[in-house]
């Protein structure tokens, strides 16, 4: 399927949980979902039988900036060997996001990353806690405006 | 009970803890505790001035077979800023490349010898290992961080006996691929610890992304060389080797282990192919010193020896990315060991977390 027919089906599918499509783009074409809806769309992308995606290539929180945070989800099918990219934003006071855990098991570490470097807070997730920093760490590394704490439980970090 | 394995247990390949939830002898489950050794690969790319500055550090996430992530990022790039490289460079860059997957295949394969309790192999590994990093560093300087690739070409042009001596190394590596598989594949005390062990059927390792010899010895004929083809793979002619459960069952962690034996012969294969069509011709070609590509942005990915390497790339028309995420194959393929595990005794852990053939340098980047 080309992206056009994935938006097609989408927004017949899901209608205002689809927001925006950007097929045309300089690069790999997009499709922007709403944060809460994110498992439904997933679930229905992987067992829909024109679209069979049943491999989630890549998980990537993304600063945007202006107090926004994003969660690209690069999605691919064994069987069509078709790809999609879906996108969900939010902001960093509210950083809600659907877990996709239950529809694809690789966006288990991969979520928890981007809980770890970027706060955003998969609901629904089993396991959510950081992954590659210590449990105790403050702040969000991967964030544009992060500042390197001078201490950490009273030793200094050196950088 | 709760036993800690790891870190610095041989078997953990460096600086992995599990946390084993153990009955008795039998694993309840595995808790797997990473991100010793982070290094912010991709906090580090923000802050570069310049493109071409990330290539080393690519390096040193697969510091066992570097060739392969600087190849996938210099793909990544050359697609981002529609830059075709000469014939030349695509020819060298696949032997390399080719080169990287034996010298990984060789420590996977030598070091889970050792991890099962087999000694010998691992010395016949390196031995053999040594002639491709002899070859190596003819070339590029390095025997280990190479930075040989570049965007939009190579740092150095090959030495004027490179195909000879390649020749000669497949000539010489051949029987040994043989030898091997003798002293070790089939070896019955090998097979015993490894046949019906740390099952991963095939839907499962699709739902955890798993790539590389982890989904192929689960029976899926699943290659990015073959499949998703970049650079020039799809001009040679090679086979994907799978597990077909020829000991045991599918996926267990002895047709993981045969996988990757079996490729090696087929990375002889195509560098066999690859030294006669090398063309002469210039290895650079001319791009601008400071590379700004259009704001936009890209997933690719290539096939690394463990898997499938992506870069997101997110470029803001600056001349430093605005993110560089990567997907490694490590990270994904461990994040499938608690499923591999539960069940299992705990001496057969070891057996699997080394059939997974982890380098820590890439799960935590």
């Amino acid at each position: 399927m080309i992206p056009q027919e994935f938006f097609d089906l989408l927004k017949s599918t899901f209608g205002d949980a689809i927001l925006e499509a950007k097929l045309d783009g300089v690069f790999d074409p997009f499709i922007t979902v709403a944060p809460d809806r994110m498992p439904e769309v997933g679930r229905f992308l992987r067992d829909n039988e024109k679209t069979l995606c049943d491999s989630l290539m890549c998980l990537s929180g993304v600063d945007l900036t202006k107090g926004k945070l994003g969660v690209v989800y690069h999605l691919h099918s064994t069987k069509f060997n078709h790809k999609i990219v879906l996108k969900a934003t939010v902001t960093v006071e509210q950083p809600h996001v659907g877990s996709v855990e239950a529809v694809w098991k690789t966006a288990n570490w991969h979520e928890r990353e981007a809980y770890d470097m970027f706060g955003i807070v998969f609901d629904g997730h089993p396991d959510l806690r950081r992954i590659l920093m210590p449990d105790d760490w403050d702040g969000y590394p991967l964030r544009k405006d992060y500042q390197v704490p001078e201490f950490y439980n009273g030793m200094k970090v050196p950088y | 009970m709760v036993i800690s394995m790891g870190p610095q247990h041989p078997s953990t390949h460096g600086v992995l803890r599990l946390e084993l939830v153990v009955d008795g002898e039998i694993v309840v489950d595995v808790i797997p505790h990473i991100g010793y050794l982070h290094r912010c690969f991709e906090k580090h790319c923000e802050h570069m001035s310049n493109y071409q500055q990330i290539v080393p550090y690519t390096d040193r996430m697969d510091y066992v077979a570097a060739m392969s992530s600087e190849f996938g990022y210099v793909v990544a790039m050359e697609k981002m800023l529609k830059i075709q490289v000469p014939e030349r460079v695509e020819v060298i860059r696949v032997i390399m490349a080719e080169f990287s997957r034996i010298v990984s295949h060789q420590i996977a394969i030598g070091t889970y010898g050792l991890d099962i309790g087999a000694f010998t192999p691992f010395l016949f590994c390196m031995r053999d290992r040594e002639h491709i990093l002899d070859i190596i560093e003819e070339t590029c300087g390095a025997r280990l961080l190479y930075n040989y690739n570049w965007i939009g070409g190579l740092s150095h042009d090959v030495k004027p006996d490179f195909q000879q001596k390649v020749r000669e190394f497949c000539t010489y590596f051949k029987p040994n691929i043989v030898e091997l598989n003798n002293l070790l594949s089939f070896n019955k005390i090998f097979v015993e610890r490894t046949a019906n062990v740390g099952v991963l059927p095939a839907e499962v390792a699709i739902n955890y992304g798993a790539s590389g010899p982890v989904l192929r010895g689960s029976g899926v004929a699943w290659d990015l060389r073959k499949n998703d083809p970049y650079s020039i793979y799809d001009r040679f002619d090679f086979d994907i080797p799978v597990g077909t459960g020829e000991r045991g069952k599918v996926g267990d962690c002895w047709d993981r282990y045969m996988v990757r034996a079996r490729e090696m012969e087929q990375s002889v294969r195509i560098i066999e192919q690859a030294v006669e069509m090398l063309p002469a011709g210039d290895v650079q070609s001319a791009i601008p010193k400071r590379i700004r590509p259009e704001a936009g942005e890209i997933y690719v990915r290539t096939e690394t020896p463990k898997g499938e390497l992506g870069y997101y790339i997110i470029a803001d028309g600056t001349a430093s990315p605005a993110r560089v995420k990567v997907r490694p194959p490590c990270f994904v393929n461990l994040s499938a060991l608690p499923s591999m595990c539960r069940g299992s005794m705990i001496a057969d852990v070891v057996a699997i977390l080394g059939s997974i053939d982890i380098v820590l340098g890439e799960v935590d980047r």
